[in-house]
């Protein structure tokens, strides 16, 4: 069995060799797959859509509205959503599970509606609306989905509390009247690994129909 | 005897074994709660590790020199040495630091790790063939019990057959890792850890290693966890990124922040042994099992690992003749960390599976079958009253069938049970009750909450203690400089830290009182506390309101010491327990698809301080159960030595859709007087089994190994 070959590490894509250009592929491993070193991306102007400007890998300057205020901060292309909110501007409600798109711990709402914060390129969330769970409630008053995870305990460690709730809020923001199994088609994007599914969805089944904070 | 810290009686409890709202609850809704994923520091450095692609080899050479030249880096610290022998892929071999995260990956991959690969193994179902790999060694041969031979003459009935369940993993939501800041003689560790008190001797005993650092002790360490995202046995030492980090932060003069990525996180961070084996069983026609036998495998890494308590439960030395014989598989996969009940599940699968499928070779119900054998077991009585309970809450008497008499449809539906014990002995406990003259109350231990409500429990035994409402009870833990209390593990931590608690109030009310006392012309002894007042029972018109009491104390803070263990300190914990939970499943046979209709669980743990936070910890039991019944398994691939699905797309848990309706009842006021007994573990025991169990019923034939994924299911019934 024993080759007795020495062979190489880690040694995949160094910044270095990636960082010459854009190509579809750098983009794509950036977007979901990479060994993380995707150089620069293409955003599209919204002047001319179909004219593709180049930026990076150099740090851009851009505005994120979160919560309703303007951030000005400077990131590299490659920079998630998620990142830019917990590492940057401590916005770290959100959390980083996955990093994939398969847990929905970094859930934020994008326009109203929610997305993957760790599979979103901060510059792509330029000109948008992002809301995160620090800005549902009013002052001391929780949202009405808060409300009711605190009553049916639906959170133990709480580490993937602020998605669910996400979640939850968009069901709700939807959809005033879900059934049960709505409210589970509605939760299946996120992952809990302390087993919460039974107050969560109880919560967001009698937070439907409550308004906002 | 009785004494004054004995737990109040049932009809003077306000607050013990009520439903109350997770203390924490509103912090973690709102994403307030900072974990120490969430610390920001000024200055603050990212690291990153390197790990080994290559699951057995031996380390050549380590080149950092492009690494260095990377753009934002600021250092890094060797975990391994050349020379030093690696035994599983994803082996923590080096962290660096640089001013981001991004740069920090950039750097860890320009580092290049040489290495000579040596022979390498992960897999052991198949044991044969591990043994001719050399990877079998064996790790117990007992016997007990009557004479075997004879027993197996006199079983009427027997049944012999092939039981397992795989490698699974702990992917903690919050990765392994914490930020720490070393400044001066101060080193402060934000870490995600389920023993607070614990970690600055074991980081400053892994930081001597290093010689350009010198002497630490553990004094200069303060590890900060307020909150954590879950660990379930995995999160009790520093562990080499942990030492890593903070020789990073001594380094570079920065705080430095090192989080497992998910892949890491699932790959080397915990895992739980799994268990293989034959199993034969034997009993009277009348049902009295009379004899067990087993040869099982397990593996947990390279150490081999696991060795379930067989049989499990029914294991009267006396009446039943027993021969256990296990063998452990060493392997090249990440090492093995204790799971909610360390081998307890797979013992209940190998267990609860053979007993129920021999029930079915006697024409048995099940229910009737084991609670005829009942007394094989520590507690008759406990499970006797438990079997009923759950066969009530999952209509057992209407819903159940004879194995493989579930219709002529392709979805069948069926019923399965288990039962589950665990101990819990409480772990040692320190706790410092503070009543200031403002009225505030405070209850401070270096204890954690890891999810399973410590801060209420503790609100909860301080409140009634002192007559007040839970809001009113400051809880100071996940603070290493507190006074010292256990780690949490084992659920060990309810008994422990209630215990100590609760006798630091006593302590700390006995001395108010005394002030009380004298200010009222009353005996101390005839005070009580209760309502937000302190009053005299014998004359309820002498009576001070808590505030007012308060005030007496000038500008005097009280003091209240207590301890677990304590002698003379009253019975207010204990430990084993009893639990039985029953699976109502329907399979598709046509595409292998088990759906889960219901699960119930009747769980006895003394005396309930929550009731609502010990319900939940057997929601989430029943939910991690439904996930390694059905879906979860770390796969290996022998030809790469590596996981393959090390991430959350291919590590299957369970969503909000797939569990089915869930119901628990405690046992409430029956075993109070045991006093206070952790639930942690029990609940988390017996899932698997039970829902093996209920799709054995439904499709005629027994699935041998969990999970019981759709490929199985199609499998076991193309071979029946
Ligand atoms: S972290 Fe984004 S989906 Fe898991
Ligand atoms: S509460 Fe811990 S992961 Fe959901």
């Amino acid at each position: 069995m024993s080759s007795n070959k020495p062979i190489e590490g880690s040694v995949e894509g160094s910044g270095a060799e990636q960082r010459k250009g854009f190509s579809r592929r750098t983009f794509i491993e950036g977007i979901g797959l990479g060994a993380g070193a995707v150089g620069s991306v293409v955003v599209t102007d919204g002047a001319q859509a179909d004219h593709h400007v180049p930026v990076g890998p150099d740090p851009v300057s851009i505005t994120l509205n979160i919560n309703g205020k303007n951030h000005d901060l400077k990131v590299e292309p490659r920079v998630t959503l998620i990142d830019a909110l917990r590492n940057q501007l401590d916005y770290t409600g959100a959390k980083k599970v996955c990093d994939r798109a398969t847990c929905g711990a970094c859930t934020v709402m994008l326009d109203g509606l929610p997305a993957y914060a760790c599979t979103t390129f901060a510059i792509e969330a330029q000109g948008r609306k992002i809301e995160t769970i620090e800005g549902i409630s009013a002052g001391d008053k929780m949202h009405p989905v808060q409300q009711y995870f605190v009553e049916h305990d639906a959170q133990q460690c709480g580490f993937c509390t602020p998605g669910f709730v996400m979640a939850g809020k968009a069901i709700v923001d939807k959809n005033p009247r879900p059934s049960m199994s709505e409210v589970e088609d509605g939760l299946c994007g996120n992952i809990c690994r302390c087993g919460t599914y039974v107050g969560v969805r109880q919560a967001v089944y009698d937070a439907a129909g409550k308004g906002s904070a | 005897m009785a004494t004054k810290y004995d737990w109040p009686a049932v009809e003077d409890r306000s607050l013990i074994g009520k439903r109350h709202d997770r203390v924490d609850g509103p912090e973690k809704a709102r994403g307030d709660a900072k974990y120490s994923y969430d610390r920001n520091l000024s200055g603050m450095l990212f690291a990153r590790l390197v790990t080994s692609p290559v699951p057995h080899g031996r380390i050549i050479g380590i080149d950092t020199s492009r690494a260095e030249k990377v753009k934002g880096y600021k250092g890094h610290v060797n975990i391994l040495n050349p020379g030093d022998e690696i035994q599983w892929a994803g082996k923590e071999v080096l962290a660096i630091a640089a001013d981001t995260e991004e740069h920090a990956r950039d750097a860890a991959h320009a580092v290049a790790v040489n290495i000579e690969k040596l022979d390498h193994w992960v897999k052991e179902e198949d044991v044969k063939k591990a043994g001719e790999a050399n990877r079998v060694k064996p790790a117990k041969d007992d016997a007990k019990g009557p004479d075997l031979a004879a027993a197996w003459e006199g079983a009427e009935v027997t049944h012999e057959g092939y039981y397992g369940l795989g490698v699974i993993t702990h992917c903690c939501l919050e990765p392994h890792g914490q930020v720490v800041d070393w400044t001066g003689d101060d080193i402060k560790v934000y870490a995600s850890t389920q023993a607070v008190a614990r970690i600055p001797a074991d980081l400053a005993k892994g930081l001597s290693r290093d010689e350009s650092i010198g002497r630490v002790e553990a004094g200069q360490v303060e590890v900060i966890t307020p909150y954590m995202g879950g660990g379930f046995g995995s999160k009790f030492n520093i562990d080499t990124w942990g030492i890593a980090c903070a020789q990073l932060s001594k380094k570079t003069g920065k705080p430095v922040k090192l989080m497992l990525d998910r892949n890491e996180e699932v790959t080397v961070a915990g895992s739980r042994p799994s268990d293989y084996g034959n199993v034969k069983v034997g009993a009277k026609k009348d049902g009295t099992i009379v004899a067990y036998e087993s040869e099982t495998w397990s593996t947990g890494g390279i150490a081999g690992r696991g060795s379930p308590p067989l049989p499990y439960i029914f294991d009267n030395d006396e009446k039943l003749a027993q021969k256990i014989r296990h063998l452990n598989v060493s392997t090249n996969i990440g090492p093995a960390r204790a799971w909610r009940a360390p081998n307890h599940p797979q013992a209940a699968v190998l267990t609860m599976c053979p007993l129920e499928d021999l029930a079915a070779k006697l024409d048995m119900d099940p229910v009737e079958f084991f609670k005829k054998n009942a007394d094989l077991t520590a507690r008759p009585e406990v499970y006797r009253y438990e079997i009923d309970k759950c066969a009530e809450m999952i209509d057992w008497k209407n819903k159940w069938r004879k194995r493989g008499d579930s219709g002529s449809g392709p979805v069948k539906r069926g019923l399965g049970m288990s039962l589950h014990t665990w101990g819990g002995r409480p772990h040692d406990s320190t706790c410092e009750v503070r009543i200031e003259p403002d009225g505030g109350v405070s209850v401070s231990m270096a204890s954690q909450d890891l999810g399973v409500g410590t801060y209420t429990t503790l609100s909860v035994v301080a409140a009634e203690t002192l007559g007040l409402d839970i809001p009113d009870i400051r809880i100071n833990i996940g603070n290493s400089k507190l006074p010292i209390s256990g780690a949490s593990g084992g659920s060990t931590t309810v008994g422990g830290t209630t215990a100590s608690t609760r006798r630091a109030t006593v302590n700390a009310l006995e001395e108010l009182k005394g002030v009380v006392a004298e200010s009222l012309g009353v005996e101390a002894g005839d005070l009580m506390a209760k309502d937000h007042k302190i009053f005299a029972k014998s004359d309820s018109s002498k009576s001070l309101s808590w505030a007012d009491a308060c005030k007496k104390l000038g500008n005097r803070t009280i003091t209240g010491q207590g301890k677990q263990p304590d002698r003379d300190g009253g019975k207010l914990n204990d430990s084993g327990v009893g639990g039985v939970q029953m699976a109502d499943v329907s399979v598709d046979t046509e595409t292998g698809i088990v759906t889960i209709n219901k699960i119930a669980a009747v769980q006895d743990v003394g005396l309930v301080v929550c009731l609502k936070q010990s319900e939940s910890q057997v929601y989430g039991a029943l939910i991690q159960g439904v996930a390694w019944a059905l879906y979860e398994e770390s796969i290996y691939d022998q030809t790469s030595g590596k996981m393959l699905n090390a991430d959350m797309e291919f590590y299957k848990l369970s969503g909000a859709g797939d569990i089915g309706e869930l119901e628990v009842h405690m046992v409430q006021n029956k075993y109070d007087d045991r006093g206070v007994i952790g639930i942690g573990e029990p609940p988390a025991i017996s899932p698997g089994a039970a829902i093996s169990n209920a799709v054995a019923n439904a499709i005629g034939v027994r699935v041998p190994t969990l999970p019981l994924t759709p490929d199985r299911i199609l499998a076991a019934l193309a071979d029946a």
